[in-house]
């Protein structure tokens, strides 16, 4: 081995450890942040190694610096903007939207390495190795393809650009889909025989894959969707690591992929979900509102925002249930305001976090944490159930599902067996919602016609500023 | 590199994935997706070894530079996302406590 060799090599080991260290430190809060400043220069440090490998070997010619500036400064410029301008609410489509993009460039290093073959390949030929070539290169474009235009599916479906189409929803869905995976198979093989013009058909079939395997997944489910493309796009970087023959990428795409994988499962189990039923049993709102009639509401009590204030102002233990349509409404800094008030009036506010609130496993944790709400008052489900029987008043915004006693009490229920918060145990539970219509999963929720429970009909937002309003006349919160 | 030990590579790396995520708190999933998501735009090496490799063909330059583009949105974008995201839980603890 050569010096350059060496260097590369020892540069390329140090990078693996600090990504495995910084991906280990991603999952504790006091370490969270370092750790991805470390993944980052992890990340810088394995550029310098390859291109001063280059330098030092082969030499980089000016042309091919040109392009790579030229792709570099585009590509981060863009990147940076929208990782600043986005707004918190708006996270899991980025995300979509990144993940989407690195799927992209597996498929088109792919793609440049078969359509013009890299001097190094072409000059040890042999049959083995270059099956193996041909065979990380489909696989790389048919995974990459899949999670970019799944990616960006998916990101269109959480903008609210594209809805779900009915036909998505019959079975004919499958159908289209086995042709879909059946010709790429068949492209995947004529690939392999040296037929080099069918990867363009593995290009365009696994497209349309990924499409035909997103569109169905109804909007609850997507968040375990971006963590399966996720994982996808690591495993086309390491299916691109076999292609140019670098570990590094084999290693770093490896170890996203399985993560991704693990924390995939982790989210299907947040939401009573099986992988197999997100993936092939389509959008849960449209099963269940076939299957079973939801039934209708028979003792709904709904109340002013002014009892709601009189009561919180009498409460000495107050909850908050903040869910999606908190996130959709913005509204987490308005509530911030509220619960102020409440606690200068020396009430106790606690918000319970369900494990899949907001629109991913943790986004309500990041709204409320911009909202600068203390990060010790956010208790998870298991931590605050048990407190629900000595709490004065409920505070359910724009959370649906997550609060169904149906889940624990109704076996026959879709969501039977899917963790909830137990509200209905407290004294009284307020519902601040626009209207009656459903949450996620299309099911009558048994919550709003307990007798403790009220409905507080409005836009979780002008509500919470009315609860201002109201507060401030009681003299809440003004010492 | 000969094939097996790549493979080998593979498992180890995969292995290691599986291990790093043991237990995660749910504050930290969506930081920990999208910085695992940045981590997997490490496809930018491939790009950049095209780059490199392409010799004067021009349209290898240009897919090897759209490559490049497309992974670095990913990788720099994703890192500061990350970043914004956990900037607020950081700040907590100090203020309180």
């Amino acid at each position: 081995m050569n010096p350059p060799v060496i260097i590369k090599f020892v540069i390329d080991l140090l990078a693996v450890l600090l990504l495995a260290l910084g991906i280990k430190g991603l999952s504790k809060v006091k370490s969270a942040r370092d750790a991805n400043r470390l993944a980052a220069f992890a990340m810088s440090l394995s550029v310098v190694g390859l291109l001063s490998y280059y330098l030092s070997t082969s030499g980089i010619a000016i042309q091919s610096w040109i392009w790579i500036i030229i792709g570099s400064i585009i590509g981060s410029l863009f990147g940076a903007i929208l990782a600043k301008k986005v707004p918190m609410t708006s996270m899991p489509e980025t995300v979509a939207l990144f993940n989407g993009c690195g799927g992209m460039s597996s498929l088109l290093v792919a793609l440049g390495v078969a359509i013009f073959p890299i001097s190094d390949v072409q000059e040890n030929f042999d049959f083995f190795k270059s099956l193996i070539n041909e065979v990380s290169i489909s696989v790389s474009i048919f995974v990459g393809a899949i999670t970019f235009t799944g990616s960006i599916v998916a990101m269109a479906k959480l903008q609210g650009w594209l809805s779900t189409p009915v036909w998505t929803q019959s079975k004919v869905r499958h159908f289209v889909n086995i042709v879909f995976a059946v010709a790429s198979l068949i492209a995947f093989f004529d690939l392999i025989k040296g037929n080099t013009s069918s990867i363009w058909l593995l290009v365009i079939v696994s497209s349309l894959l990924g499409i035909g395997v997103t569109l169905p997944i109804g909007g609850a489910d997507m968040p375990v969707v971006i963590s399966l493309l996720n994982s996808y796009s690591g495993i086309a970087a390491a299916a691109a690591g076999f292609v140019v023959d670098s570990q590094l990428l084999i290693v770093a795409g490896a170890m996203v992929g399985a993560a991704g994988l693990i924390l995939t499962q982790v989210m299907c189990k947040g939401m009573n979900r099986s992988l197999v039923s997100v993936l092939f049993g389509g959008s849960l709102s449209a099963q269940s509102t076939a299957s079973s009639g939801s039934g209708e509401y028979t003792n709904i009590t709904s109340c002013s925002v002014e009892e709601c204030a009189l009561t919180l102002e009498a409460a000495n233990k107050v909850i908050i249930v903040p869910g999606y349509g908190l996130a959709v409404a913005q509204a987490q800094h308005t509530l911030r305001e509220v619960t102020k008030k409440l606690e200068q009036n020396g009430i106790e506010v606690v918000y319970a976090i369900h494990p899949v609130a907001g629109r991913m496993p943790g986004h309500m944790n990041v709204l409320l944490a911009e909202a600068d709400v203390p990060y010790e008052q956010l208790k998870e489900m298991d931590v605050v159930n048990p407190d629900f029987p000595a709490t004065d008043v409920v505070l359910v915004l724009g959370a649906n599902d997550v609060v169904n006693p149906q889940a624990k009490n109704d076996s026959s229920s879709p969501l039977y067996g899917m963790p909830v918060l137990d509200v209905q145990e407290a004294r009284t539970v307020f519902v601040i919602k626009r209207g009656m219509s459903a949450g996620y999963s299309g099911i009558k929720n048994d919550l709003f016609d307990l007798p403790n429970t009220s409905m507080v009909f409005g836009d979780a937002k002008k509500v919470l500023n009315d609860l201002i309003g109201e507060l401030k006349d009681l003299g809440v919160g003004e010492k | 590199m000969s094939f097996i030990s790549l493979l080998w590579v593979l498992l180890l790396g995969s292995l290691l994935g599986l291990e790093l995520i043991g237990k995660v708190p749910p504050t930290l999933h969506t930081p920990l997706m999208s910085g695992a998501n940045a981590i997997s735009g490490i496809t930018m090496l491939a790009a950049l070894t095209l780059i490199v490799k392409a010799e004067g063909n021009v349209p290898l330059l240009i897919i090897g530079s759209v490559s490049l583009g497309f992974a670095l949105f990913n990788v720099v974008g994703g890192f500061f996302v990350t970043d914004r995201m956990l900037a607020m839980f950081s700040r907590k603890p100090s203020n309180k406590k």
